[in-house]
């Protein structure tokens, strides 16, 4: 689209519109999809605030509970919340897209999106569990 | 007295106009009315000035795209009655420069979509493999006659067959904001024909329209926002095509990473 | 045929990256980002100690890790191009994008296989 035109008579000016700036903003699928791809700083936040997590187990008693009584504190309970509900976000739109990328057969013949999408579910389902016994069992 | 709608069409006459205006029509709210038979009834009978692209009525041309609503339809399959009581913004197709009213300047798609070599290709029917032999070719090969046929199972035509449903209408272009952010983005349904050949069990051509797709104009400039697969009127979900065609070309390149003098 | 790209190669540690924190994350931001610090859960750091000090929690949260910032890298780097329009910055945003994933990896290379 960036190639020079000459206008003339019989050639007029074609109306070129700029992209607006806040795109995103004009259509709700727009915006849910701005939101979605958020969601990844909030994996970073995750990553690093389990990584303070883990130092402070590693070092002794006094910087585990220093660490305890930081993530107890109104502020950062507050953003763990919403960085869990924008990782779940995360979660159900990479799960429901997955269908979309992965073609998964059995005996030659594509298997139908929805088995693989439950697949994914059924993964996580499992995953969590094991992790939340590993942690707390 | 009968129903009535207003359609508010966006104008632009270059003569005239250094922005598109908004022109208001009121026609008839008829049951089987869709856009284009209003935009046909104020091109007949209030203002025979007004242009726009239409040839088939029935979603098979792919000629009548617009923006209705703020969303891209086929002017021949969006109805009036699904819009009442109105009014209905009859704009043309966003991404693309507007020539007239509701007529867009297609040429950017027209150059991208032969870059995909959107044909068969077959390696084996000319010694040097190339496209461009087998054209030179065409008069005496085998292609098309009944000397050599390329039979193909069912299962073998689901592979690709939903990708050639497409009409080339660009409301998938029209839909999506890296097309009208990235200039060079080969774009949704380039890509999805691309594949259409791709998956065709009769076509060897992959090799070739590797280089295209997997550059970084092509499946990688898409975010997947999937806008294109909603607007998409007959089905083809050039969202999907890409993000499958990006799995392929990753596994290509990491081959190639792996494996860097392996002759291919 | 397949030149040596570096975009499929981030693409992939962008999906990778993208369905382990899928799989992992939530569960591990519940109990620690918000069980714990409630009071609702409370495991001792010995027990804790002892999970993360067997080599194959090591290796597997390294991995999550890694990916999962690499993720971030190159959903972040797009979304600033696209979302800001920032394109024209792209080699300060690729420097703060993928700089940042190799700064994370390396941190979390140190504290899960030497400080631990």
């Amino acid at each position: 689209m960036t190639e020079r035109v000459q206008y003339t008579e019989f050639h007029p000016r074609w109306h070129r519109t700029r992209f607006p700036v806040f795109w995103w903003l004009r259509r709700r699928s727009y915006l849910v999809f701005v939101v979605r791809e958020l969601t990844s700083v909030f994996v970073a936040w995750t990553v690093v605030y389990l990584l303070l997590l883990i130092n402070a187990v590693a070092e002794d008693d006094a910087a585990y509970q220093r660490f305890l009584d930081w993530s107890g504190t109104w502020w950062v309970v507050l953003l763990n919340v919403v960085a869990l509900a924008l990782l779940l976000f995360h979660t159900v739109t990479w799960f429901n897209l997955a269908p979309k990328a992965i073609v998964a057969r059995m005996r030659g013949r594509p298997l139908p999106g929805i088995w693989i999408q439950g697949a994914h579910y059924l993964a996580w389902a499992l995953v969590s569990a094991g992790v939340a016994w590993l942690i707390l069992g | 007295m009968a129903e009535r709608i207003t359609l508010q069409v966006s104008r632009y006459r270059p003569e005239n106009d250094a922005e598109p205006v908004t022109q208001e029509y009121e026609i008839p709210l008829r049951k089987a009315w869709s856009v284009l038979d209003g935009l046909n009834h104020v091109k007949d009978h209030i203002d025979g000035t007004l242009s726009f692209r239409w040839s088939c009525r029935m979603g098979i041309c792919g000629s009548c795209g617009m923006t209705v609503n703020g969303d891209p339809h086929l002017g021949c399959a969006a109805f009036l009655t699904d819009y009442a009581p109105g009014p209905v913004r009859v704009e043309p197709l966003r991404n693309f420069p507007v020539i007239r009213d509701l007529v867009v300047e297609i040429g950017d798609f027209m150059r991208k979509l032969p870059k995909v070599k959107p044909w068969l290709i077959r390696t084996d029917t000319a010694e040097t493999g190339t496209a461009e032999a087998e054209a030179a070719e065409i008069g005496t090969a085998e292609i098309g006659t009944a000397e050599r046929e390329f039979p193909q199972t069912p299962a073998e035509m689901d592979e690709y067959h939903r990708y050639s449903m497409c009409i080339n209408c660009m409301l998938c272009y029209s839909a999506c904001p890296v097309v009208g952010l990235e200039e060079d983005f080969l774009g949704p349904a380039a890509i999805a024909i691309a594949q259409r050949y791709n998956l065709d069990s009769r076509d060897q051509g992959a090799a070739e329209r590797f280089d295209v797709l997997s550059s970084a104009a092509g499946v990688w400039d898409c975010t997947f926002v999937g806008e294109c697969t909603t607007a998409c009127p007959k089905g083809v979900d050039p969202a999907g095509a890409i993000q499958r065609y990006k799995l392929t070309a990753a596994m290509e390149s990491l081959k190639a990473f792996v494996l860097p003098r392996r002759a291919r | 045929m397949a030149k040596r790209q570096i975009e499929p190669i981030l693409w992939l540690t962008f999906s990778a990256g993208g369905m382990a924190a899928a799989l992992a994350l939530p569960v591990l931001l519940l109990v620690f980002g918000v069980l714990i610090p409630l009071d609702w859960a409370s495991p001792d750091r010995t027990h804790l100690l002892a999970v993360l000090r067997n080599p194959l929690t090591r290796l597997v949260l390294l991995a999550v890790f890694v990916l999962a910032l690499f993720h971030w890298a190159h959903r972040f780097r797009y979304t600033l191009y696209e979302g800001l329009q920032l394109k024209h910055l792209n080699q300060v945003i690729n420097v703060l994008c993928y700089g940042g994933a190799v700064a994370g990896s390396v941190m979390a290379g140190y504290i899960l296989l030497i400080a631990l």
